[in-house]
């Protein structure tokens, strides 16, 4: 017995010791701030992997582009000052801000701007950032502070591709080792990489504009949601940059604790629809599917309610957003008679393959029931993400129905590539993306409006919604962009007030 | 036969084993549908370029050109690199399997320390209500994720209490004070649940050695219960007991697998769950078959140990060898 207290008395002290050595650590980490993300960067260079989690950390923070996406979605300058197009919109000239210095000290001149555009073009590994910048013929240097950019075709999306990946701008002379050390210009350097757990930001000493207020940020991932907000709720962790659990929400609802943002995103939750196949070719069938979902509860089940209404391909931040969220009204009845015409009165069975992310198989479960409701039977299947979804739905296109975000700016274009998994085929639709990309500027956006309505009244998928951006931080955090308009998790305004 | 024959004739069985091993896994992994080259390009890869990063990356040779290759390198302690990051798989391993090993190490000695006093109490005490306490405690543990017993201990002593940090690792070589503070409640939910499956052991191997001859002569000429247990008792019911540990040291590196998931913690797991989704195959083989191999050397290991305790196993195997 008189062990047994012994050993009582020596884990009690153990646990008081380890609790003092928690005092005094975190005294001395205040001035990091540690950010709880959910997917991992496989690796840092995002010339070679399109992980969407790459240039989250590195994109405005790390690397710089020419201009960049602001909070509404709106192009502003950073490495180039100012800019200008010649009238017949094939010529680009970008005036470079003369302070702008890479992390290496070195001076980001028109050569260096001109090398890495160049080098993106011509040896481009993922298939976006040649998408991009096809329309480029040249990227030439005019002294040291000018960037001429040609193009063989009017593109107007230049601009604002230039804004993202595949517009960054590399050192010259470090990048031979991207993987691990990024070499760019941005406010911040990378001192430490640990795949699948953290990447480590520091200040970096030759930031060539404002300093940045946080001196060190550390990007925390988590596979589990569960340990995430248990981690910001018990202070290891400064803020979470996307909330995947709204369930969790009330828990941070003590405003002298935490702050919570609600803001919008550019992914699209689509139930993508394979129009190939022979029922869903059909657009009755895909009409009824539409006014099967009550996309309002759908959303209230799988998000909390959160999140929003589009209807179309297209977040309120691009310039060409029409709410179109009305126009598939939830209405049962309606999609019963829809599927008798197209000859299904006695049913119709369909596969459900989504990938296994949580806002995916909890939108299964409602899908199932909704279109059970109707009539139709859906044979669900879950599919490993990335690699098994990629392999059976993205590639082989073997699918009926499937669950998916859609994370990439203006990836509306995407559907006019008949290839493309959703197997969509639409001759006006295609035309109007095109020529709200090389047309007369004036007309671009009005083009690409057109564009999503007619995505909208083909029923071509059904737009179930678009992720909300639920940033939580701890109370004296501020400057964290509401919305996510671009890949960027931006950390440049980031301030914590001293306690 | 003699103990050196035996020892080579285990040696070659783990060798054969592991040739096996290697055999099976690198096939089966090949098998596995979905490519890397797809994965790295994501949702905007059209299929040529899928087909030119994966001609690029060496992955459409002959499955056996490529597990030739493969075994060449394990067998000149190259491991290649990593497809998706290009970095070296050796150092990445090593570094995480030192994670890995501190948290199966400490997990286990600390399951061990816990058991051995429960279990043999529960022995003791096995038609009492209090005996009959500590097996069903034991048996409630036992059914306990531990992935849950993580999140519980989360609960407490990170959210509730603030003691502990809920997640992520530092170093012990940066810091140990540290170090200690990030381990402790991954080690802890790891042992948790060991114990108690190694509490039922132990429970079952002293229930008989109360009823064993020695125990009763050693009672009759006057030792007291626990110093005869500990004398006596002991070394028969730990032929039972290493023999259980080996069993379980592959379940603990399987619930470190998952810990370290809950607890953020860079080890061997989480590298090999992350590859595994990346179709990162050449890394998923490699730590595969670092974990066959301790799997197996742990098995041999054991064997050897369980002669050297009980010497009737020794003399058996000569009698039958001589029949």
């Amino acid at each position: 017995m008189r062990a047994g207290l012994r050993a009582a008395a020596a884990a009690c002290a153990l646990v008081l010791a380890l609790s003092g050595l928690a005092g005094c650590s975190q005294e001395g980490a205040s001035d990091t701030v540690v950010l709880g993300a959910t997917a991992a960067p496989p690796t840092l260079d995002l010339t070679t992997n399109n992980a969407a989690a790459i240039p989250q950390t590195l994109l405005y923070n790390v690397y710089e582009t020419l201009l960049r996406v602001d909070d509404g979605g709106e192009l502003r300058p950073l490495l180039a000052r100012s800019w200008s197009q010649s009238a017949d919109g094939l010529r680009y000239a970008f005036r470079l801000d003369d302070r702008a210095r890479f992390a290496s000290g070195a001076r980001v001149d028109a050569a260096a701007v001109a090398d890495s555009l160049n080098r993106m073009r011509s040896r481009p590994t993922i298939e976006v950032v040649r998408t991009q910048l096809a329309a480029v013929a040249a990227v030439s240097a005019q002294g040291e502070d000018t960037v001429v950019i040609t193009l063989k075709q009017r593109d107007n999306f230049l601009l604002y591709n230039l804004s993202g990946v595949a517009g960054i701008i590399i050192d010259p002379a470090r990048r031979s080792d991207l993987a691990r050390h990024p070499a760019g210009s941005g406010p911040y350097r990378v001192t430490g990489f640990s795949p699948g757990e953290s990447v480590d930001l520091e200040a970096s000493a030759t930031a060539w504009h404002e300093r940045p207020q946080v001196p060190r940020v550390r990007f925390s991932y988590y596979a589990d949601a569960t340990s995430q907000t248990a981690a910001l709720l018990s202070g290891d962790l400064d803020v979470i940059t996307d909330l995947t659990t709204p369930q969790a929400v009330s828990r941070f609802s003590d405003p002298k604790r935490f702050t919570v943002t609600r803001g919008t995103t550019n992914g699209e939750v689509v139930l993508g629809l394979n129009n190939f196949t022979k029922a869903l070719s059909d657009r009755r069938v895909r009409e009824a599917i539409n006014m099967a979902i009550d996309r309002k509860g759908l959303l209230d089940v799988v998000w909390n309610g959160q999140g929003t209404l589009i209807g179309s391909m297209v977040p309120p931040t691009d310039p060409w957003y029409t709410d179109l969220s009305k126009r598939w009204p939830y209405d049962p009845a309606r999609a019963r008679s829809l599927l008798a015409q197209a000859g299904h009165a006695h049913g119709l069975t369909l596969r459900l393959r989504v990938p296994t992310l949580p806002y995916a198989t909890a939108s299964t479960r409602v899908i199932t029931d909704m279109l059970g409701r109707v009539g139709i039977t859906v044979v669900t299947d879950e599919l490993e993400f990335p690699a098994r979804w990629l392999d059976v739905v993205y590639t082989r296109a073997d699918y009926d129905m499937t669950v998916i975000a859609h994370v990439e700016p203006h990836d509306i274009v995407n559907w006019a590539n008949p290839d493309y998994y959703w197997r969509y085929r639409n001759p006006t639709f295609t035309r109007l993306i095109a020529e709200a990309a090389s047309g007369p500027a004036g007309q671009s956006t009005a083009k690409m409006r057109q564009a999503a309505t007619i995505l909208s009244d083909d029923a071509a998928g059904d737009f179930l919604y678009l992720m909300p951006k639920i940033t939580v931080a701890k109370a004296g955090i501020t400057g964290l962009q509401r919305n996510a308009a671009s890949l960027s998790f931006d950390l440049t305004s980031l301030r914590r007030s001293s306690r | 036969m003699t103990p050196l024959r035996r020892l080579a004739r285990s040696l070659a069985e783990l060798i054969l084993s592991l040739l096996v091993a290697s055999l099976i896994v690198y096939g089966l992994l090949n098998l596995l549908p979905g490519d890397v080259a797809q994965v790295m390009l994501g949702t905007n890869a059209d299929p040529t370029a899928a087909a030119k990063l994966r001609a690029e990356l060496g992955l459409n040779r002959p499955f056996p050109v490529r597990y030739a290759d493969w075994m060449g390198g394990l067998l000149t302690g190259n491991l290649g690199s990593s497809v998706v990051s290009g970095e070296p798989i050796a150092p990445e391993i090593a570094s995480r399997l030192a994670v890995t090993g501190w948290l199966v190490g400490l997990a286990m000695a600390l399951a061990v320390l816990a058991c051995l006093p429960a279990g043999i109490y529960a022995a003791v005490h096995r038609r009492r209500a209090r005996g009959f306490a500590v097996s069903a405690a034991s048996q409630i543990l036992m059914s306990l994720p531990a992935f849950l017993a993580g999140i519980l201990l989360i609960l407490v002593f990170s959210v509730t209490l603030g003691w502990l940090p809920a997640g992520s690792y530092v170093p012990l070589t940066q810091s140990p004070p540290d170090w200690l503070r990030h381990i402790v409640l991954p080690v802890c939910a790891l042992a948790l649940v060991q114990a108690a499956v190694l509490a039922r052991y132990v429970r079952s191997a002293f229930i008989d050695v109360l009823a064993d001859d020695h125990l009763r002569t050693a009672r009759a000429v006057g030792w007291r219960l626990w110093p005869a247990l500990l004398r006596h008792g002991l070394r028969n019911a730990s032929i039972s007991l290493v023999t259980v540990l080996g069993l379980q040291l592959s379940t603990l590196l399987v619930g470190a697998i998952v810990i370290e998931q809950v607890f953020v913690i860079p080890g061997l797991g989480s590298y090999l769950l992350d590859a595994v989704s990346m179709r990162d195959l050449v890394v998923v083989a490699d730590v595969v078959m670092v974990l066959v191999a301790m799997v197996l050397l742990i098995t041999f290991l054991v064997d050897l140990l369980v002669v050297l305790i009980d010497p009737r196993l020794r003399v058996t195997a000569d009698v039958q060898e001589e029949q």
